[in-house]
């Protein structure tokens, strides 16, 4: 039936978030908080979280412009940034994150510009496999809840 | 959003926990809140610190834990955590993405009784319910009695829906369930003081100050909360009531005095939460001045080290400095000048208080919070907007060991209370001020005529009502609307404890001072002359035209026992807030 097949395929690439480390537990702690209440809990935290960090991408690529880089203005907004990815255990976007602090401790410039590219990159990434996966999702059916993958 | 405050509710607990998230990222908001919906809790949310501290001060009772992020954009989320403790005495968890073990410490340090590391998971949500029955039963323990009742009640109830045992403390229930053993008799006071402890009495300023009376005249070291009852003599009052009053105050003294450590002294005043100690250094007159006998209380100034507390709570009468808090010497801070006028004489009295025992409770097991805030309801001194005292360099109180002399000097009455928000102004004004009002306070004797002088812009509350809320409504409004015109909005003003008469002293408005009835009267000064001269001066106080000063006086006393700063202060801003006035 095409709603097997959406669920399938729902499901592998759900599972692929996983096996490709883009996503950890954390986004499975989300999924368990769905329910019948808010049935499309995930959607709708990823969805925030995507509209909020954008923003603070956004102060990130303004602090960055800045010459002299202020470190700490850069630390509090990855602090910021990385709170909000970590809620919903975007695990690549997260190294990015931590990388990027190290490089603010090291206060080298050259390298948090580096990670920051490349955590757009990650954080872009994710976005446009979310997307999919929601659609997928959507079509599969309300009451689709993936399965646990452990 | 907010959901519909319930009252209490004891017997399902912890089902139904009133809880408040605060956190400015809006996805985190999102996630605990469905997973505090899921532990069955009852969860508000918010974005911003300042909307969280209104929430709480509008509903007194309205929850039972707050979980707050460390950093958010309008005010540090460990000033949050203090406010909340001086305040409303509820246990704080701190959350962050932050896990360095500095920053564990700071929050463990100013009192959150849990630091949670994002992201978080829900069972870690699940047990937050315990700190909420650790301070029940921590409250309990010190009361000889009547509150263990409580909390082996509340045990009862939870024992009674959980068999899981292991969520309550084995030693604590234990040692509750032997108290009980030997207090069967007082079931029935148990009864009668629940519902009275949990009518939260509102430890208004005049109230405080009887209880501060009582303790000083029964000697910090023998006090117990029986003797401190029967002195007071205030019908409603119960042993309950006094008992977790006089803990919190210990808790509350101790704390200033570990956040004054290096100085053992006795802040007496608001101390500074995190700039503190940049400003208190100089401001505390933290040098065992406090350690001097009585006699030496002549020059405490009280240099509110600007935090939000006013630990003026001085109770020990013999000054003695076991706990070596040091009123501040006013000498020794010039920054301190506290100007007030009224509190003086309190102030005065804090310093010859001798804390015993709290004064170097090295850890306060994390009371710290608990006991500034512990009653934070009740203690309208503990509110203490952000109002930073800037004092001069002038010794300003000189309290006389026997408060009986109404130190002349009271003049300095003038408490400085910066507001953040309008510190500028003010401070500007008010350090002219200060210094005036330092000579002239040295050289006045009568207090009157120095508070003449110095004017005194209290403001107390104009309603004396005593929801603690409204006192943090004006403490909130301080901090949000500090305006010059209404310095004396400072959590004086807004006490509403502070009941007895309203005192309000507007800056420049003609102060309803006049309303201090003898209550206030009493209240403030408890042994001295001073009421009385305070009362006078109090009505006086208006009359000061200098804006600039901003005399919390007579509402410091009022507020320093309520006060729980809010200090949003600049930390370099305030040097101290000289608010002895938790005149315990």
């Amino acid at each position: 039936m095409e709603r097997n097949q959406l669920l399938r395929q729902m499901n592998s690439m759900r599972q692929s978030f996983f096996d490709q480390g883009f996503l950890d537990e954390q986004f499975v702690q989300l999924e368990e908080l769905q329910d019948e209440a808010n049935p499309n809990f995930v959607e709708e935290v990823v969805t925030l979280c995507y509209r909020d960090s954008y923003r603070l991408i956004l102060n990130l690529e303004q602090a960055l412009q800045k010459s002299p880089l202020d470190f700490n203005q850069l630390d509090r907004y990855m602090q910021q940034f990385m709170g909000s990815s970590s809620s919903i255990g975007a695990k690549k976007v997260n190294a990015q994150c931590t990388l990027f602090r190290e490089y603010i401790k090291a206060g080298s410039g050259e390298g948090c510009l580096r990670t920051f590219h490349q955590l757009k990159k990650e954080h872009t990434t994710l976005e446009k496999k979310f997307e999919a996966y929601f659609q997928i999702k959507r079509q599969a059916g309300p009451s689709q809840i993936a399965s646990r993958p452990k | 959003m907010e959901n519909g405050f319930s009252s209490p509710r004891s017997d399902a607990f912890p089902i139904g926990l009133r809880v408040l998230v605060v956190d400015d990222d809006p996805t985190w908001l999102k996630i605990l809140e469905k997973m505090l919906k899921k532990c069955s809790y009852e969860v508000t949310t918010c974005c911003l610190a300042r909307e969280a501290l209104s929430l709480l001060r509008e509903r007194k009772d309205g929850y039972d834990i707050v979980i707050s992020d460390v950093n958010m954009p309008d005010m540090d989320g460990f000033k949050l955590l203090e406010h909340v403790g001086l305040e409303m005495d509820l246990p704080v968890i701190m959350m962050s993405v932050d896990g360095e073990t500095s920053r564990v410490m700071k929050g463990v340090q100013h009192g959150a009784c849990d630091y949670l590391l994002k992201p978080i998971r829900m069972k870690e949500l699940r047990n937050i319910w315990q700190h909420v029955l650790r301070k029940k039963i921590q409250e309990g323990r010190d009361i000889e009695g009547h509150d263990v009742i409580e909390g082996i009640h509340i045990l009862r109830n939870v024992a009674d829906r959980y068999d899981d045992s292991q969520f309550l403390r084995g030693e604590e229930l234990f040692s509750v369930r032997k108290r009980k053993d030997i207090d069967k008799h007082e079931d029935k006071d148990f009864c009668d003081t629940s519902s009275a402890k949990k009518a939260r009495v509102v430890w208004s300023v005049d109230l405080h100050q009887k209880f501060v009376k009582a303790v000083n005249q029964i000697g910090f070291d023998k006090v117990g909360p029986k003797k401190i009852l029967d002195l007071m003599n205030v019908p409603w009052l119960t042993r309950e009531n006094v008992a977790s009053h006089l803990q919190k105050y210990r808790l509350y003294l101790s704390r200033l005095q570990k956040e004054n450590d290096p100085k053992a002294c006795f802040v007496v005043g608001m101390k500074h939460k995190d700039p503190c100690s940049k400003d208190g250094d100089g401001n505390f007159g933290l040098h065992s001045s406090l350690a001097v006998p009585q006699n030496d209380v002549t020059n405490s100034s009280f240099s509110f080290s600007g935090d939000n507390f006013l630990l003026q709570n001085v109770d020990s009468i013999g000054c003695e400095v076991d706990r070596k808090r040091v009123v501040q010497e006013h000498t020794s801070e010039p920054k301190r000048a506290a100007g007030r006028s009224v509190p003086e004489p309190i102030k005065a009295r804090c310093t010859q208080m001798k804390f015993n025992n709290t004064i170097h409770p090295v850890e306060p097991e994390g009371k710290f919070p608990a006991f500034d805030p512990s009653n934070r309801s009740c203690y309208p001194w503990v509110e203490a907007p952000e109002i930073k005292f800037k004092q001069e360099s002038k010794p300003i109180v000189h309290l006389e060991g026997d408060f009986n002399q109404f130190p002349p000097t009271v003049p300095p009455h003038q408490v400085q209370m910066d507001q953040l928000q309008s510190i500028s102004s003010i401070s500007s004004g008010r350090s002219a001020t200060e210094k005036d009002i330092a000579s002239s306070i040295e050289s006045k004797p009568p207090y009157s005529e120095n508070c003449s002088q110095q004017r005194v812009h209290l403001n107390l509350p104009k309603t004396p009502t005593d929801s603690f809320a409204g006192k943090a409504k004006s403490f909130n409004e301080m901090n949000d609307h500090f305006d010059p015109n209404s310095t004396t909005t400072t959590p004086l003003g807004k006490n509403q404890n502070f009941n007895p008469s309203c005192i309000s002293t507007d800056l420049g408005s003609g102060l309803p001072f006049a309303t201090i009835d003898e209550d206030l009267q009493g209240f403030l000064l408890q042994d001295c002359c001073y009421p009385k001269n305070l009362e006078h001066q109090i009505i006086e106080f208006p009359d000061y035209g200098d804006p600039g000063i901003f005399t919390e006086v007579p509402t410091h006393l009022h507020d320093a026992m309520r006060f729980g700063y809010d200090y949003s202060y600049d930390p370099t801003e305030y040097p101290v807030i000289d608010e002895g006035l938790f005149i315990a």
